[in-house]
């Protein structure tokens, strides 16, 4: 989630945006919920995104797209990695019921199985990540030029991960959009 | 991010010293210097605790060193004993102290502190940023005020502060390295000795610099007055809540008269004071208590008794100021209307409670203990670390809870006036944090709680810093420390012994005097090579 979120900023400061964000992450290799926030645009003040005021909500877990949806409103679009980690103790919710939810929000949600893409193409779901960020780029789910989000990545990646990341970027590009 | 900012903000200012107890969110500040002193030429440690750490600096404040000490707000609480005496004396060298605080509590258990008011209490200036570039700009100006001054200046930080991330213009790293920078520690009766009488003398000496740096808040440019025209309606605010104010503005296209007050202590008062004459109403943007608030309706009966004040009546006192917050207390006092569109209010929320990683040896403890006893029959105590995650389910194992090194003393009291079977849990750097002199006074006075120490060769919680029985070569053996406070029963066990872990909690359980299981297993993410890059 963290590096998502320098690979966005980097590429909204390339593009000349003005950005801000803010990042929850205490608890986050303990199994807590990481929430970051990203705000670009001509002038930015606050890191915060307000209540009901998010363009895109992404979430890298089904569920948690129910937090986010305290920041949405019915032009929020929605884009989600079909995966879920489920909550001790708790009976995990169904993708369908969770939808349902948004719906009532917000009819624009996609819904990619990047884990499972990632695992099978690439041999490896930690970059599911990054393939979700391309696709949202390349889609225009998020005003950023692909190409901006391409030399984020070269940029914010270590070495020994490029690689595999740009071909999740390049996977993403070249993907049908599922709705 | 904020705490980069810090960092940087420090390094441009020339800072020799630099001293620490991790704790989020200020932990990033003690991580990066501990990465980059030697070869920054700074002097940096991981001190046993907060109070260890500012004193460390104020030992080299005396010695005529620019130093720099950051903790948490509980970390404050601790090193106040040591702070309050150093306002007075104030500081040779000059110093800069980091003060994070965590308004809803997104990184801290045991209270939602608001530093501002000790900080009050001890006198001591301090500025508040807003973004990563006033982190750095006021780490600098707090140097210059520390310097001319001879006060030491806190910079108090929120979460929303420190992990902010944004763009930062950077000056020239003023590199003096410490090698360069002639230490010594003269002999000052007069300052650095706070025996009475001298110390009420020293007192004045205090306030009557704080009525200079007043001075300067008066004329300073982060005491800033932005945009208003006319308007009758005004608003005052500082830190996170200032951005959020700017950003409601925006969004209702108005421009109001906002001083946004970038000192704390001491407050401009003239220029509140002239801020607030010829309005009708001020809203105050503030976090948690109401400290502007309250200086500025004792500043408003004055100048301005008619005038309407704003603040905790609209912006609640608990939890963080969320721009939404703002936006409506904007929109009530405008006449805007603010219309919450949307949103989910009846979507069910999922909680995802933060539990023990897979593979941590304290499953261990968990597992032996719940066979060993019978868990409704012993009381469980416990603190700060990541074994106050036993009070989550499924494990449970958590019924009282408070902050560092107060398991055992509370455990102590609990014995002495219950004799109930107890067990608490300390953390390796909780009982070097806090956690001896408790030991020392159940010994002492003569109860028999059974201590857990959970030696797990690092402090995990807040990211895994070094601690002084981290290191082998150390010198510092924590089981002869637990003997040399007088306790005869003491073992040290590898939990993955499970059998002998639980016979010998069991046996320990049934002793009439303190008895300590160190349970000595490292942290998963402290064994060789197990840490595995992530780009998640």
């Amino acid at each position: 989630m963290i590096t998502l979120l320098q690979i966005i900023s980097e590429a909204a400061i390339s593009e000349g945006y003005d950005i801000k964000t803010s990042e929850l992450h205490g608890l986050s290799q303990r199994g807590g919920s990481v929430e970051v926030h990203i705000r670009f645009g001509e002038k930015i003040y606050s890191p915060m995104v307000e209540k009901g005021k998010a363009d895109l909500i992404l979430g890298l877990e089904e569920q948690e797209i129910l937090n986010g949806l305290y920041f949405a409103n019915p032009k929020t679009k929605f884009l989600v990695n079909q995966f879920i980690i489920p909550i001790p103790l708790r009976k995990p919710l169904s993708g369908a019921g969770i939808f349902a939810q948004v719906k009532k929000i917000s009819g624009d949600i996609t819904v990619i199985p990047a884990e499972k893409i990632c695992q099978e193409k690439l041999g490896n779901s930690v970059v599911s990540g990054t393939y979700l960020v391309s696709f949202a780029a390349s889609k225009n789910l998020i005003p950023l030029k692909p190409a901006s989000i391409r030399d984020a990545i070269k940029k914010m990646i270590p070495e020994n991960y490029l690689e595999l990341n740009l071909k999740a970027f390049k996977l993403a590009s070249d993907s049908e959009a599922m709705k | 991010m904020g705490n980069e900012a810090i960092v940087r903000g420090a390094l441009e200012a020339g800072v020799n010293f630099v001293s620490t107890y991790p704790g989020t969110p200020a932990s990033e500040i003690g991580n990066i210097f501990y990465k980059i002193a030697s070869k920054a030429g700074v002097y940096f440690e991981f001190s046993t605790n907060e109070k260890v750490a500012l004193e460390a600096s104020i030992g080299a404040s005396f010695s005529n060193l620019k130093t720099l000490v950051a903790m948490k707000n509980f970390g404050l609480n601790v090193a106040l004993d040591a702070l309050f005496p150093f306002v007075y004396t104030g500081s040779k060298g000059p110093t800069v102290i980091i003060i994070a605080d965590d308004p809803s509590c997104h990184s801290s258990a045991q209270s939602e502190e608001n530093s501002r008011g000790i900080l009050l209490a001890a006198h001591i200036p301090v500025l508040e940023p807003s973004d990563p570039q006033e982190c750095k700009d006021f780490v600098k100006l707090g140097y210059q005020i520390s310097e001319k001054f001879k006060i030491p200046v806190v910079i108090r930080t929120t979460t929303r502060v420190a992990h902010q991330k944004a763009p930062v213009v950077l000056s020239k790293i003023l590199n003096p390295g410490l090698k360069s920078k002639k230490a010594e520690f003269v002999k000052n009766k007069n300052q650095f000795v706070t025996l009475p009488p001298r110390v009420l003398e020293m007192k004045k000496e205090m306030l009557g610099k704080i009525e200079k740096i007043r001075e300067i808040s008066e004329k300073s440019n982060i005491n800033q007055i932005f945009g208003g025209g006319k308007s009758k309606i005004g608003i005052i605010t500082s830190g996170i809540s200032y951005l959020n104010v700017m950003e409601a503005l925006d969004g209702f296209g108005i421009s109001l008269p906002v001083l946004k007050l970038g000192f704390f202590n001491p407050l401009p008062e003239r220029k509140i004071k002239a801020f607030i004459k010829p309005l009708k109403k001020v809203l105050m943007a503030e976090e948690l208590e109401p400290f502007l608030e309250n200086e500025v309706e004792r500043l408003a009966k004055e100048t301005n008794c008619k005038l309407e004040i704003f603040g905790k009546n609209l912006i609640p006192e608990v939890g963080e100021t969320k721009p939404e917050y703002i936006t409506s207390a904007i929109a009530k006092i405008t006449g805007k209307k603010y219309n919450l569109k949307s949103t989910a209010t009846n979507a069910e929320s999922i909680k995802r409670l933060p539990q023990l990683c897979p593979g941590c040896p304290y499953w261990l403890v968990v597992s032996a203990i719940k066979k060993a006893v019978d868990v409704k029959d012993v009381i469980f105590g416990g603190e700060i670390g990541c074994y106050m995650l036993f009070g989550n389910a499924p494990v449970d194992l958590q019924d009282y809870l408070s902050c560092m090194g107060s398991s055992v003393g509370i455990a102590h009291g609990i014995k002495k006036a219950t004799g109930q079977k107890l067990i608490t849990f300390v953390g390796d750097s909780s009982f070097f944090h806090a956690g001896i002199p408790p030991l020392v006074n159940a010994v002492v006075n003569k109860s028999n709680p059974l201590i857990i120490i959970l030696n797990n060769e690092t402090t995990a919680m807040t990211g895994h810093q070094p601690h002084p029985v981290s290191d082998v070569n150390s010198g510092i053996n924590l089981e002869n420390i637990v003997r040399a406070c007088g306790v005869k029963y003491v073992k040290t066990i590898d939990q993955i012994n499970q059998a002998g872990f639980i016979s010998l909690i069991k046996e320990f359980l049934e002793k009439d005097e303190v008895s300590v299981i160190i349970a000595k297993h490292p942290c998963k993410f402290v064994l060789p090579k197990s840490k595995n890059a992530k780009t998640k």
